[in-house]
């Protein structure tokens, strides 16, 4: 049986400081911008950042921007703009999203940090690791801007992590140091390579350990606390200030720990997510799940920014380890073991797959996993379906009653 | 007498309210302690859900010749639940039709309900425990709402569907899973001059291959909803599919409002 819908999220004290932080971030990418300097490097969110830092540039990540379309729930009104162009709506709806308001000069950007346009890229930077739409949406601006465009090509669906793959991908970020030192006006340095890499080790063992915060009974941060708090290992990974925010985080994580403080009161079950946020329905799905005194508790969106294999005396070779690493390249058995994992050491009770109509690299739930992992778990799972950014492939009152039909049936399966 | 009895007492003697608000018609029961329906009333939803479910609740009454004081706890559901401001609790559509269909029979069963605008696929266990459920996609292909599209263009009143696809000697076949290509379908079939109820007999062919698709059907099968109700056929070209039972309780429209009358009962001997 539900109860009522209206259901307030507890805030965490360290979103004040976080806003803060991605302020500066976005405004010192408008003042790079207005002085021509340092330059500016878009990158896919896990991209060479390590590398683009190493060489002085900013670095901007379209990702974010297109989430922030989505959270902001204004990505609808631009995605048709670049369905019109020709980019079709079956396509990764970031991108649509994005170039779509690119196309009619609107930003997010603006109304949250009072920055007027983008932060125009000097060179764009992917990695196919996500996916390949990601190329072809930089590919867009380089277009557009006429500026170089350079990638990484990751293998993908593989089950191990083998040598070549590393030595191929190290290799191919190597390759790009001369266009990279021609854009950006400096001189590769090898050490500064490895002290960015040592902050991004240091800000993924932070986020490591605030994601396991989670595994606490009861847990104190919801997955839909994550996906805002993860901004900075996105788009500050390699930078001090991520390290700074997440021991301010974890302080106040652990803090809720030792005080039994939940971040949904009376958690009564404990849910798993697979698969992309619907950024535009966080809210309203919070206070659904709060509601009915079920706490998402993990997720492999959230914990796809934990890089275990940087390491500062192997730069690339861990750059390319860790990116290749990464749940979203491998095969669907060592996604099966990596998912038992998570859902074994965070006491979860039942699995919610979102299958995102635009983005199947993220989606989990279409080639039989979901029954797998039930039988396998004996656990009860549900699909919805929906999508990262484009609400029209959304059904609000069906995922509704889904989603409570659901905890209906963990209430009855905990009462026999 | 101790508080236990009391208390089985007045659940036995009490009376139960079970309203189903769907996108389509709005459904109530009315039971008495035993789980034996006293009444029940459809009716058209409309645009207002608190006042379908008032009038609905109010024709119920008088069928079940019942005065609003003897009943003791009324529970909503469906896709108005939670417009109704008379009901005690409200659940999903999809734990009453479990419910319900547990009333008239023993686990294992797997549900089959075709509404209005979305069919679900519920499996209970043994002990008559959810296992699992599916719902239709956002498309309603193969809903109530496909049904009501094509009788439209075919230009057939909808009571006609289930007498023309019994009538029909052989069946049209449509490909596509989607209703607006489906209906581009059905004008190439008429303008191949294919008899209309082989078209109709095809078009409940493609309802239930949008059911198949959904989900495997195990152990007995108990279909409900507004479509089986009014088009009974679905179930014997259903068994072209199955070699499993397949059941359709008496009233299989009201199934989802009886499982919420059920839980009523429940949630009155839970609380007293």
């Amino acid at each position: 049986m539900a109860s009522g819908r209206d259901a307030n999220r507890k805030t965490i004290n360290a979103t004040t400081e976080m806003k803060k932080l991605m302020a500066s971030h976005f405004t010192e990418l408008a003042e790079a911008k207005r002085k021509g300097q340092p330059k500016v490097a878009w990158c896919t969110s896990v991209g060479p950042a390590e590398l683009l830092h190493a060489m002085g540039f900013l670095v901007y990540y379209p990702e974010n921007h297109g989430a922030l379309l989505g959270a902001t729930r204004m990505a609808t009104e631009y995605i048709p703009i670049a369905n019109a162009v020709g980019y079709s709506p079956e396509i990764c709806s970031y991108l649509t999203a994005d170039v779509g308001a690119y196309l009619k000069g609107f930003t997010p950007l603006t109304k949250a940090y009072g920055i007027t346009g983008l932060p125009r890229a000097d060179i764009l930077v992917y990695n196919t690791n996500q996916c390949r739409d990601v190329q072809d949406w930089f590919a867009f601006y380089a277009r557009e801007w006429k500026v170089p465009l350079i990638g990484i090509h990751t293998h993908r669906n593989i089950k191990e992590v083998k040598d070549y793959h590393i030595s191929d991908l190290a290799e191919q970020m190597r390759a790009m140091i001369p266009v990279l030192e021609q854009v950006s006006g400096n001189r590769f340095d090898m050490d500064r390579l490895r002290q960015t890499v040592a902050l991004s080790l240091e800000c993924t063992k932070l986020w490591r350990q605030v994601l396991e915060c989670g595994a606490a009974k009861p847990a104190p941060i919801t997955f839909f606390d994550a996906t805002v708090h993860m901004a900075p290992a996105v788009v500050l990974r390699g930078l001090p200030q991520a390290i700074d925010y997440y021991k301010l985080l974890l302080r106040e994580l652990e803090d809720r720990i030792k005080n039994g403080v939940a971040a949904v009161e009376g958690e009564r079950h404990r849910l798993y997510w697979d698969g992309m946020p619907i950024w535009g329905k966080l809210r309203e799905l919070s206070q659904q799940f709060i509601s009915l005194k079920a706490n998402i508790v993990a997720s492999t969106y959230c914990s796809s920014w934990i890089f275990d294999a940087f390491d500062p005396l192997q730069p690339f070779e861990s750059m390319a380890r860790a990116y290749t690493e990464l749940f979203i390249v491998r095969d669907e058995s060592y996604k099966e073991t990596y998912m038992d994992e998570w859902i074994k050491s965070f006491s979860i009770d039942g699995i919610i797959f979102h299958d995102a109509r635009t983005c199947p690299n993220n989606s989990n739930s279409r080639y039989g996993m979901p029954q797998r992992i039930s039988e396998r778990l004996r656990l009860p799972v549900l699909v919805i379906n929906g999508d990262l950014n484009d609400l029209r492939c959304y059904s609000e009152e069906q995922t509704r009653t889904n989603i409570e039909a659901f905890i209906e049936q963990l209430n009855e399966k905990r009462s026999y | 007498m101790t508080a236990s009895c009391e208390k089985q007492i007045a659940c036995e003697e009490g009376l139960f309210g079970g309203i189903d608000v769907g996108s389509c018609t709005t459904k109530a029961v009315i039971i008495d302690g035993t789980g034996a329906m006293l009444g029940a009333s459809v009716g058209f939803t409309g645009t207002d859900f608190q006042k379908a479910a008032d009038e609905i609740w109010d024709r119920c009454l008088r069928e079940a010749k019942v005065r609003k004081p003897y009943i003791k706890a009324i529970v909503s559901t469906g896709y108005g639940r939670n417009s109704v401001s008379f009901a005690a609790a409200h659940f999903t559509e999809i734990s009453c039709h479990g419910r319900g269909c547990l009333h008239f029979f023993d686990g294992p069963i797997t549900v089959i309900d075709i509404g209005g605008q979305d069919n679900k696929i519920i499996k209970l266990d043994d002990r008559g425990q959810r296992i699992s459920f599916k719902m239709n996609r956002k498309c309603a292909a193969g809903t109530g709402a496909f049904l009501e599209e094509m009788a439209l263009r075919l230009r057939l009143p909808l009571g006609d569907l289930n007498r023309l696809a019994q009538d029909a000697d052989g069946e049209v076949s449509l490909g596509s899973y989607c209703t607006v290509f489906s209906a581009t379908e059905v004008l190439e079939k008429i303008k191949a001059g294919h008899p209309v109820n082989r078209i109709v007999k095809g078009l409940f062919r493609s309802v239930l291959k949008r059911i198949l698709e959904m989900d495997t059907l195990t152990d007995t099968i108990v279909i409900t909803g507004g479509v089986i109700q009014h088009n009974p056929f679905l179930s014997e070209m259903l068994r072209d599919h199955t070699d499993n039972p397949i059941c359709v309780p008496e009233h299989p429209q009201v199934i989802g409002a009886l499982g919420a009358a059920l839980y009523a009962s429940t949630v009155l001997c839970e609380d007293t």
